[in-house]
């Protein structure tokens, strides 16, 4: 007999649901706010004068605003699992256009992957979210995959 | 004005400019408001320790947002940042503050990375490179990869 599996039916039937969309509208202030925390003085995100010499013609955001919970961390899934504990795995981030002051985006998440595995603190639980990230005009900006680990 | 990295000047092997930071619980709070994530893991003894990771972590996507800023720093404005990817593989503990302004003594943390392969695709001339988050103690707690576009001063007309 095989041992039990944590990932439940009820689990499996969320793999590929589309989560509620999450939106963020891009401001200058939270692109600053975001500069500040990561203390990343590069002028593209701040220097509006600097940047419109540029081939972006202004301000972008830097790549660290997507992919945060503003942005869609909550991703709007049924994450459900039989541990109390989370951790956050990994990110693997790909970037298509920039982002810029104003823009709205859009992102839904999905869940695309459960794996169970035995680690140093007994069993643990991998859960991969994906999400597609997307502008106003409906272009997508960034695509990410996302692994949160419980246990 | 910095200078601008292109892709004649890179090899495999070669060092993407180190980057340092210091984590600090003031840094901690101001990116849980910059990116709104609240966990309390990042900020309360007692949760942190029920979570079994002893004291308040330091956010897994901010030592992202690291990698992204040497990434960023290191490719110029002309350098375009295609893909990052990083895993959480050791826990890392801010430093406390000592007063309104200044950290306690303690650790540094090294952003760094090499370039492991070059090659020109569809005209675009890509780097991928290895990238890592290394704590005080030269661990790296945060390996990752990078992809990134350089400009060319061939392709340049």
């Amino acid at each position: 007999m095989q041992q039990a599996s944590i990932i439940t039916d009820e689990m499996k039937e969320q793999l590929g649901v589309e989560g509620t969309p999450t939106i963020l509208e891009v401001e200058k202030g939270h692109i600053r706010m975001m500069a500040e925390a990561l203390d990343d003085p590069n002028p593209l995100w701040q220097d509006e004068e600097y940047a419109k010499k540029t081939r972006y013609g202004g301000i972008i955001a830097p790549p660290a605003l997507l992919c945060n919970a503003r942005a869609g961390t909550g991703r709007g899934v049924q994450m459900k699992s039989p541990f109390l504990r989370a951790l956050a795995g990994g990110d693997e981030l790909e970037y298509y256009l920039p982002v810029r002051p104003g823009d709205v985006i859009t992102s839904v998440s999905k869940i695309t992957e459960y794996n169970e595995r035995e680690g140093r603190r007994g069993k643990m639980l991998f859960t991969i979210i994906e999400t597609t990230y997307k502008n106003q005009r409906g272009e997508v900006v960034a695509t990410s995959r996302s692994a949160s680990i419980s246990y | 004005m910095k200078k601008q990295l292109y892709y004649e000047d890179v090899e495999v092997g070669s060092e993407v400019i180190p980057l340092a930071k210091i984590a600090t619980t003031e840094m901690l709070v101001k990116w849980a408001g910059a990116t709104g994530d609240f966990n309390p893991l990042h900020y309360e003894d007692a949760f942190a320790a029920s979570q079994g990771v002893g004291s308040p972590i330091v956010h897994g996507a901010l030592k992202r947002a690291w990698l992204g800023h040497l990434m960023t720093d290191w490719i110029g404005e002309q350098g375009v940042l295609n893909r990052l990817s990083c895993q959480y593989r050791g826990m890392d503990y801010p430093r406390k503050m000592k007063d309104m302004a200044t950290p306690e003594e303690g650790e540094t943390w090294w952003c760094k990375g090499t370039v492991t392969k070059k090659y020109v695709e569809d005209d675009q001339h890509i780097v991928e490179c290895d990238i890592w988050v290394e704590n005080g103690k030269g661990e790296k707690t945060t390996p990752g990869t990078a992809t990134v576009i350089l400009p060319s001063r061939e392709a340049k007309s």
